[in-house]
This record gives structure tokens, C-alpha cells and sequence, in this order.
């Protein structure tokens, strides 16, 4: 493993499945255990440093590093010195000097963890990087497809939505490519990025015609006010085109799942009776989000899981 | 003082020796004598006339903490400048006569070379209104270049005013080529990296588009129309076409168009952010056919200094822009001269000759001849040094090129007849 996880580029296949087997040994430990911790990263440090609203991200990862007993820190840029124009420099400096181990940085700024790897001698853990990346949400992805479908290798994913804004469909594209699964790109044309032709995916503009080939959905957020910008005409539009509802859903495979990695909007990407429905591994992709982000701290910061 | 440059080769022929007095070429020839004389060894050195930008940034007044008139000068003299337009975007903005006069008056009391201010095109580079166009023609520092740079004038009713106002004093308006709608929060150029970084794109039809619009109304209005940076092979394609037609168009190519592409986006160090964006392998290899072939005239630096903590941040965070100065005819040399495809007068032509005549400089762009002013420089084609930032005069750092070994070093550089630079090193 390299000191940072800044984008999945980092990760080879090896480092990949490392990661996704460490969560299920960690899973396992953890298993019908009253106290949910480990000791694995007692005395270390570990700061969220979180530019951008994002609770279920920081809860998540703040969990993750609480049950390896970890000390965490929560800096939020909201009521901080980053309101009054501290720089990101100034910010890395000062974590620096208090002796964090560990940066875990959610920005709205594309490559922001990039740039405050140059300034700490810590690892920087991406937690979610401008319209970039967001590595640990496609491990989860990853492990949260292997644990359901038992594999990777050959898996077909739909990825659905707003590619163009979305750091979640980069990151999975890349790691799910890593790893030995077929993906294809669903948008209208509008959300595609010039240039997604060049990535290990398969591009479509037909949701119909490639749900029946697919084994796993995943439907990404796309934000009403696009329409404003005129990437789709109207939130009806979209959601007649290109949103999950249960007679699209019928169209899958039978062991088929339907993804999100939330926060949902019930009614445009996807349907309340989708969401809901035994495909649906939302509530599970949350859970495997704890695992895998313990996965990851444990690995960059040393230690054996007990 | 006289100066006996002794040995030296004007566009790289054969070698002569060159006595500039009262600030003038007062001879040339082999064997020259001249009592009292200083004497340039320049055995090996290659003399071309002192080199003109018409793309200078010196933040001077408004941002002095990045740059001022003088320490821009010194970087200038340092590439073997004599002139440089300095452009309207400070603050305030030169706008009036009395900004422009302010900047040339900077630049005859630095006296490295001379500073030649370029007028914004509308009031505060607001794109709303054209500003006082004719005081700033008519002020001491004779302004024949405007230019909103930094903005477009998108507004094509507006642009076409400015072109068929500006006739009235043979001026000509430079043109930053970049329709505003195409390019919201565009971080760098549109394509394969941008996407897989997820950057927003600055797609090259934006710079296009506004280039084609701009040749039709320059050729309808029969006025002169200069492009400033062009960034993309469509560009050069359009500026050939619009000079087939007739057009009264000239166009100019940063040094980093001719030698960087977006790949440098991948380091994420926001030194290579810059405005238009660094292209494609394809569109670099365009732009250097452009310049040899003539399409595009000049190189201009867009010499863009930026005070540290305005680089040093997240890329969407940083301003852009580059240092350029220094290092411009280096890049040159590495990327047109050394391949073959353009040889020193080629140089002279597109670094001098070409850009005093955009600008309308009588005393610049002139041949190395007897009578002739006594600007030029000596250049040794054959040395190779690794840019270092810290050792620029630029008061900024945020040069593209640190790290990298580039070709060619100036010497000297003389201003009508006076040494501005002598071995390798400022005079003043």
C-alpha cells in the first residue's frame, strides 16, 4: 500500500482485494461482539478535516477510527479558522504541528488531497475530493457487490446518473475496472464528461437497454437544479428516462442489486418502492462503509487487527 | 557609453564585430577599433534585435507585492526584451489616460526597456461601455494596443465598435478569445484529463468560436484585429483561412502553448493553471507549425506573476497565470529553433520585428544595420541551464519551467546603445 489513498489509481488489484479482505476479517472479529472496538490504533491520531457538509461521510469514517481506538478529531471548516481565510497550507501546518497521523480530508476543491499530501508527513485519506474522487466509497462499493454476489471478476454494473459531477462514478469506474468487473456509464449525454470515452467503461444513453444485461445498478444522485443549467429539461424528464422505478427494476436479472450511495432523492433517481425492496443494498452499503474505512486506517497506519 | 561587441553573429551568420554609439549601430564590420570603447567578448554568441512582447502582465499599480514596473523590466531585460506592452487588467485599471501615463512613466524611470502600456478596450474591463480610447492615444504614452485581457469582449455589437473606433489612430484591438458562457468555472482544457480529474472543462470551441467571430467582423469593418494566446490547432486553422481572405488579423503564442499540455494538470501544483489552458500534444504541435509557417506572428509571454499565496492553494483556488520572461526565448530555441523549424532571423521576425509592427514601435523590431537603434542582445545558443525560481528577478516564483533544463542564455541586452544586461546579470 502507498502511505495515501488519494484515488484509486493508488490501489492495484492486490492492494484492492487486501483492503476488501481486511474488512471481512475485521467484519469477523467484530461479529456478535458486545464491545464493537479494536486496539489496533490506540495512541494514534486521526483528524477529519470536512470543507464540505457531509455527516454520513464523517460519522462514518469518525466510527471507523473510534473502533480501532484511535483518537479523533473533527475539524470542520464551518465556525473554524477556514472561515476567516486560513489557507489550506496554513490548515495542514497546524495539524502538522499538533502530530496527526492521519488526515481524512473531504473538499469541494478536485484535488485538494493531493495537494495537502505535499505539506503533512501523515497519511491523507480522501474522503471524497470535488466532481474527482471518492476511493473509500468505491471500496465499499466493491466489497458491499463481493459480499452480495459472492465476486467481482466479470460482474456487470450500471452506473447510472450524473457522471459528469460525480466522484463517486470515477472512483468506481477505475477500482471497479481494477478489479476485474465490466462497467457501463448511463446518462443522458449532457452528464457525461468530453473525454469519458477514454476510460475502462462502456458508455450508454439507454437505461432500457442495459438493465437487463446488468448485475448490479447503482444510481447516482443527480441534484434537481442541473435542470437550471440545462442538462436535462425538467426533473419529470429525467426521472421518466433515466430514474429506477419497480417496472425497470423488474427488467433485472434475478439476482441483480440496486445501489446508492446516498443521500437519495426518493422519487427522481429512484423510486421509494426500489429503495426499499430486498435488491436494494443502500442500509448495507452504510454498514460496509464503517468496515472498509477501518480496513483502510488499519492498513495505512500499521497494526494487526485482533 | 560605447560598447565594441567583438565576434558576434547577427541571426546566427557570419561573425562581426558591432560598435554601438549614441545609441545607435555605428558600425559593423570585422576588425573594429574604437577608442575608449567597453568591448563584448561575443565569440560564439549569436546578436539578434532586442526582443518585443506584446503580452506583458506587471501588476504595477495594485498588485506590487507580485510585481512592479521595475522588477518586470529586470525579468524582460533578463530574456532580451527592449519592449513590452504591459497590460490594462490593474487595479485601478488602465483605463484613462492617467493610468497609462502612470505606467509608462514607471517604465522610463525603471530604464530596462521600454514599457509600452496597452489601454483597456471598455470601462474597467467591464465589457459594458468602451473607454476613453482616443485620450489614451493621445497621452504621453502613445497607446496603440487595448486590450480587455483577462476578460473577452463577448459582446460582438461592442467588439465591433472598438475595431472600427481604434482605425481613427491605427490602433488595433488584442482580443482574449474566450466566450464567457463556454467557460464557466472552467478549470483547465476540456477533454480525456479533465474528465478523469474532474476539472471543469475550458473546451477549445470557446476560444474558437470567438476567434471566427472576430476575423468576420475585423474583415466587414476593415480593421486590424490581433488574437491574443492562441491555444488551439481550430484557432490556427481559422487564422490561416481569415489571412487567406485578407483579413487584417495578427495572432501571437504564449512560450508554454508551444512546449507544455494538460498533462502538467495531473501534478496538481496549480503553477500550471493558466488562462487560456495548457492543450494537447496536438494542438502544441499546431501551434509551433502556426508560428513557423507565419500564421501565427509572434510569440507573446503573457508574463503573469502571481504573489505566492495565490498559487499555493488548491488548483479551483488559484489564479492563473505564468511567468514568461525570462524563459521565453529559451522555449523558443528548445522548441522551434533547435528542431529546425525556424531559424534566427525566423526568431527575429516573430520575437521582434513582427510584434514592434502590431504595436506600432518605430525605435524596436528594427535590422541589426549601420544607423539602426542600438537595441539588440547576445544569446548563447549552446548553453543549457536548469530553471530555478529563486534566482528569477520576477518578484513571483511561479514559473512553469522550475525544475526543467532549457537552452540558450542572453548575455547582454542593450536599450539604444546601453547595456540593460552584461554578462548574464542586470546593469540596474
Amino acid at each position: 500500500m502507498k502511505r495515501h489513498l488519494l484515488e484509486v489509481a493508488d490501489l492495484d488489484r492486490a492492494d484492492a482485494t487486501l483492503v476488501l479482505d481486511t474488512a471481512a476479517q475485521i467484519d469477523q472479529a467484530l461479529a456478535g461482539r458486545e464491545v464493537k472496538k479494536l486496539p489496533t490504533l490506540r495512541g494514534r491520531t486521526v483528524v477529519n478535516l470536512f470543507y464540505e457538509d457531509s455527516t454520513r461521510t464523517r460519522i462514518s469514517f469518525e466510527l471507523a477510527a473510534k473502533r480501532l481506538s484511535a483518537d479523533v478529531i473533527n475539524f470542520s471548516a464551518k465556525g473554524s479558522s477556514v472561515s476567516k481565510g486560513e489557507s489550506l497550507k496554513d490548515t495542514a501546518l497546524t495539524l502538522e504541528a499538533m502530530g496527526s497521523d492521519a488526515v481524512v480530508v473531504r473538499h469541494s476543491a478536485s484535488g485538494a488531497p493531493h495537494r495537502l499530501a505535499n505539506w503533512v508527513r501523515g497519511s491523507v485519506v480522501n474522503a471524497g475530493d470535488g466532481t474527482h474522487e471518492h476511493p473509500t466509497q468505491a471500496l465499499l462499493d466493491a466489497y458491499t457487490i463481493r459480499r452480495r454476489l459472492g465476486r467481482l471478476e466479470g460482474v456487470r454494473v450500471a452506473v447510472v446518473g450524473d457522471v459528469l459531477h460525480s466522484r463517486v462514478a470515477r472512483s468506481n469506474v477505475g477500482l471497479l475496472h481494477t478489479l476485474g468487473a465490466e462497467v457501463t456509464l448511463v446518462a443522458p449525454p449532457t452528464l457525461l464528461p468530453v473525454g469519458v470515452r477514454s476510460w475502462p467503461a462502456e458508455v450508454s444513453y439507454d437505461l432500457d437497454a442495459v438493465l437487463p444485461k446488468s448485475d448490479v445498478v447503482m444510481m447516482l444522485r443527480v441534484q434537481a437544479e442541473r435542470m437550471n443549467a440545462s442538462f436535462f429539461p425538467s426533473a419529470r424528464e429525467y426521472s421518466r428516462r433515466y430514474g429506477l422505478d419497480a417496472p425497470r427494476m423488474a427488467a433485472l436479472p434475478d439476482d441483480a442489486i440496486v445501489m446508492h450511495p446516498g443521500p437519495m432523492n426518493r422519487g427522481m433517481e429512484i423510486a421509494a418502492e426500489v429503495a426499499d425492496s430486498v435488491r436494494s443494498t443502500i442500509v448495507e452499503q452504510v454498514a460496509n462503509g464503517v468496515s472498509v474505512r477501518m480496513a483502510v486506517l488499519y492498513l495505512l497506519l500499521g497494526g494487526s487487527p485482533q | 557609453m560605447t560598447y565594441l561587441i567583438k565576434g558576434a553573429k547577427p541571426y546566427g551568420e557570419d561573425a562581426v564585430d558591432l560598435l554601438l554609439e549614441d545609441g545607435r549601430i555605428a558600425a559593423i564590420g570585422t576588425e573594429l577599433a574604437a577608442d575608449g570603447a567597453e568591448v563584448v567578448q561575443a565569440a560564439g554568441l549569436v546578436a539578434l534585435p532586442g526582443l518585443v512582447d506584446l503580452h506583458t502582465h506587471l501588476r504595477e499599480p495594485g498588485r506590487e507585492d507580485a510585481e512592479t514596473v521595475e522588477t518586470g523590466s529586470r525579468a524582460a531585460a533578463l530574456g532580451g526584451f527592449t519592449a513590452v506592452h504591459a497590460m490594462a487588467n490593474t487595479d485601478p485599471v488602465a483605463d484613462t489616460a492617467g493610468v497609462v501615463e502612470q505606467v509608462w512613466r514607471l517604465g522610463q524611470e525603471a530604464g530596462l526597456v521600454d514599457v509600452v502600456p496597452v489601454g483597456a478596450v471598455t470601462v474597467g474591463l467591464e465589457g459594458e461601455r468602451l473607454a476613453e480610447l482616443g485620450a489614451m492615444a493621445d497621452s504621453a504614452a502613445r497607446v496603440r494596443v487595448f486590450s480587455d485581457d483577462g476578460h473577452c469582449v463577448s459582446d460582438p455589437a461592442l467588439m465591433r465598435r472598438a475595431l472600427e473606433y481604434v482605425k481613427a489612430f491605427d490602433g488595433v484591438v488584442a482580443q482574449h478569445a474566450e466566450e464567457p458562457r463556454l467557460t464557466a468555472g472552467a478549470q483547465m482544457h476540456e477533454g480525456d484529463r479533465s474528465a478523469s480529474l474532474g476539472l471543469t472543462g475550458w473546451p477549445a470551441a470557446a476560444e474558437e468560436a470567438i476567434i471566427a467571430r472576430d476575423v468576420l467582423l475585423a474583415g466587414h469593418v476593415g480593421a486590424r484585429l490581433h488574437v491574443c494566446h492562441v491555444s488551439t490547432a481550430g484557432s490556427v486553422e481559422i487564422l490561416r483561412w481569415a489571412k487567406s481572405r485578407g483579413v487584417q488579423v495578427t495572432a501571437e503564442v504564449t512560450p508554454h502553448h508551444l512546449l507544455l499540455t494538460d498533462a502538467c494538470a495531473e501534478t496538481w501544483d496549480p503553477v500550471f493553471k493558466v488562462n487560456p489552458p495548457l492543450r494537447t500534444d496536438a494542438d502544441v504541435e499546431a501551434l509551433r507549425a502556426g508560428l513557423a509557417d507565419g500564421t501565427i506572428d509572434a510569440v507573446g509571454t503573457d508574463h503573469a506573476p502571481h504573489a505566492v499565496e495565490d498559487k499555493e492553494s488548491e488548483w479551483a483556488q488559484a489564479r492563473p497565470g505564468m511567468l514568461g520572461l525570462e524563459q521565453a526565448l529559451s522555449v523558443v530555441v528548445q522548441t522551434m529553433v533547435e528542431p529546425g523549424r525556424l531559424d534566427w532571423r525566423g526568431v527575429a521576425d516573430r520575437m521582434s520585428v513582427r510584434p514592434a509592427g502590431i504595436g506600432r514601435l518605430t525605435g524596436h523590431g528594427r535590422p541589426l544595420a549601420v544607423g539602426e537603434p542600438a537595441n539588440l542582445l547576445l544569446i548563447d545558443p549552446t548553453a543549457r541551464s536548469v530553471v530555478d525560481p529563486a534566482a528569477l528577478a520576477s518578484r513571483s516564483r511561479n514559473s512553469p519551467y522550475a525544475g526543467r533544463e532549457l537552452p540558450g542564455r542572453v548575455v547582454a541586452t542593450f536599450l539604444r546603445g546601453s547595456a540593460t544586461v552584461l554578462d548574464g546579470k542586470a546593469t540596474r
